[in-house]
């Protein structure tokens, strides 16, 4: 439940210092493009923000999202920042199950009524869908959400399921999978794309919300532009690779041993807007493209059918291959027609001695 | 519509389309002349046809002196924008990519620095041969709205295509689109338009010199 525990006495309370916590600020600061002066006035927000109250929804999901968010090189001060949130309704995480659960969550809502973030991980089957593709405790999920952002705050989408439907919304969709922001048109979505996201963005963006109290400002996909505003290429320090045109072509190549670009690969970095390339993954350790992988373009809406994840970026997502010969065929059949016929007809024209002037000459141009 | 729903069509479903039209169109005229066939001619044949023909095709891209003497800024502004469209066309890494993807043939690429270049190169080639058509008042009066769609059709391409790549158009995901769409456009009116010429100019020339290589004469 939310008690009115600052989250600076938490913190102290989990044994964070003041210079991690601190540490932690400048570098939020930064991820909001602020400068660093602003650290201390996000420590100090920070410190005085009341625990704010979370209701934690997981639909047609895989758990990878709360399993970046919770498995981030622990123990971080993101993670503790994360852990004195009060979380007061999480599936996955929560210990209550049944009906006790659907109780805690009811309760957090009319306690914290207009004040409590609702974040989602997944989507779920839209309002025509059958709802029996994913319930909870008897409940659809859609029936679910619509009831839980009444009193919301705001809605944080988490991960690309959420944001934008993800992979059971890949063609062909068999579940009528939606994402929330396609349901929620009366309250703020934050889309925290990825799949999964960044641990450091998830929290990253609740930061904000605790210190700011206000929402951050977004790109037309609903992504905080302070995370998501730069393409992983412009970030990606193979780019002088790729300007110099020097290619990976196989896994294990010269050029994959070199640590050249993985355009060729598969690689959908330019199009992919994320934080990868300047936070990484696993406390700053590495990130995809660091392993020799090519980044899929993960926050991207429909990334599952934007093109196959080995094919080059500028490879047709279609088959146009079969079409091509059929249009073909049709083409020199109907050609050869058109021929013949004109072939005919221009016999025809010298037996009857036909004339012809410039004039209709030039009326054919 | 989002950018990146815009760059799924360009790439999806109007991609398809638009190679179908191009196959289709580009097809038509091409059996549609082979069908048609040339006048027969009973005179006694003084040459063979078919090496003239060819020799004929390769030799027309050296302008003769008169030409050149008389259009020199055509023939080499011409010349030069022509081959950069195409080394780029057919020669940039992730163009390869494509065709090979469609077609299932590839071949080696450029650096990209050298296609950079010669995309500039092109644009600027492009640009200076409208400005010679406005000034040039007989090039003016014989132009007409065909040749003005297809000089846009041609250099919309080859300028997006330097938009995306330096990414001046942001989101990515819009420059992409517009790109691939720039060139499904051109594919699409190619076949319809003049452009045919890319096609048609090595036919005329190989009909050229093998007309004159029956007749014995260097053409
Ligand atoms: C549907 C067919 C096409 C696709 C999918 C395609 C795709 C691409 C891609 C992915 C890029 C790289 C952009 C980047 O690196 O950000 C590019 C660049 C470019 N494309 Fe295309 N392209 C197509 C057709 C054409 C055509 C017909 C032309 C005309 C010559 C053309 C000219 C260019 C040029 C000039 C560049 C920039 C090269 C540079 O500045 O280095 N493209 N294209
Ligand atoms: S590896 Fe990917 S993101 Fe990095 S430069 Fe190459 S194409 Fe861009
Ligand atoms: S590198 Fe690309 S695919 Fe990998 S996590 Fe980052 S955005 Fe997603």
């Amino acid at each position: 439940m939310a008690t009115s525990k600052t989250l600076g006495e938490s913190l102290r309370q989990h044994g964070v210092s003041r210079r991690g916590f601190l540490k932690f600020c400048a570098a939020t600061a930064s991820m909001m493009a602020l400068p660093p002066t602003m650290a201390p006035a996000i420590a100090k927000a920070l410190e005085q923000a009341r625990r704010p109250s979370v209701i934690w929804l997981s639909f047609q999901e895989c758990t990878g999202c709360t399993e970046s968010l919770t498995r981030s090189f622990s123990p971080t001060v993101e993670n503790l920042i994360f852990d004195v949130i009060s979380l007061d309704y999480h599936h996955t995480l929560q210990a209550a199950a049944g009906d006790a659960a659907e109780h805690a969550r009811e309760q957090a809502m009319t306690l914290n009524a207009g004040e409590y973030l609702v974040v989602v991980d997944g989507s779920l089957p839209g309002p025509r869908a059958n709802p029996g593709y994913s319930t909870i405790a008897g409940i659809s999920n859609y029936e679910m959400l619509m009831e839980t952002i009444e009193g919301a705050a705001a809605v944080v989408a988490v991960g690309t399921c959420a944001a934008f439907g993800g992979l059971p919304k890949a063609n062909p969709n068999p579940t009528g999978a939606v994402s929330v922001q396609d349901l929620v048109k009366h309250k703020p979505v934050i889309n925290v794309s990825g799949c999964p996201p960044v641990p450091m963005v998830i929290t990253g963006v609740l930061a904000q919300f605790l210190t700011f109290g206000t929402l951050p400002e977004l790109d037309e996909h609903g992504r905080p532009r302070a995370f998501f505003g730069q393409s992983i290429h412009d970030r990606c320090y193979r780019r002088p690779f790729y300007d110099k045109g020097r290619f990976a072509e196989t896994f294990d190549d010269e050029g994959a041993k070199a640590g050249w670009c993985l355009y060729r690969l598969g690689c959908k970095g330019p199009m992919t807007y994320n934080a990868c390339a300047t936070m990484k993954w696993n406390g700053g350790t590495s990130w995809p493209i660091e392993a020799g992988y090519p980044c899929l373009g993960c926050s991207e809406p429909d990334f599952w059918d934007a093109g196959r994840f080995y094919k080059s970026l500028s490879v047709p997502t279609g088959a146009p291959g079969d079409l091509l010969v059929t249009a073909g065929a049709v083409g020199a059949a109907v050609g050869v027609g058109a021929g013949l016929m004109s072939r005919q007809q221009s016999k025809h024209a010298v037996e009857r001695h036909d004339t012809v002037t410039a004039d209709q000459l030039e009326e054919t141009l | 519509m989002t950018s990146m729903d815009f760059l799924l069509f360009a790439k999806g479903p109007m991609f398809s389309i638009a190679v179908a039209i191009f196959a289709l169109g580009i097809l038509v005229r091409l059996f549609e002349i082979l069908a048609l066939g040339r006048a027969h001619n009973y005179a006694a044949a003084r040459g063979n046809e078919i090496i003239p023909g060819l020799k004929t095709v390769y030799r027309r891209f050296n302008p003769d002196p008169g030409t050149f003497k008389r259009s020199t800024f055509d023939v080499v502004v011409g010349t030069l924008w022509h081959v950069g469209f195409v080394i780029v066309l057919l020669l940039f890494i992730p163009h390869i990519e494509l065709i090979e993807s469609t077609l299932g043939l590839g071949w080696p690429g450029l650096p990209n620095p050298i296609v950079d270049a010669l995309t500039a190169i092109t644009l600027l080639g492009l640009v200076a041969v409208l400005i010679h058509r406005f000034k040039h008042p007989v090039k003016r009066f014989l132009s007409t709205r065909e040749d003005y769609l297809i000089w846009l059709v041609t250099f919309l391409p080859v300028l997006t295509g330097y938009l995306a790549y330096h990414r001046l158009i942001n989101p990515y995901p819009l420059a992409l689109g517009l790109h691939i769409l720039a060139a499904e456009i051109f594919l699409i009116v190619l076949p319809f338009t003049k452009l045919t010429h890319i096609f048609t100019a090595f036919l005329a020339r190989y009909y050229n010199g093998a007309i004159f290589g029956r007749k014995g004469i260097q053409s």
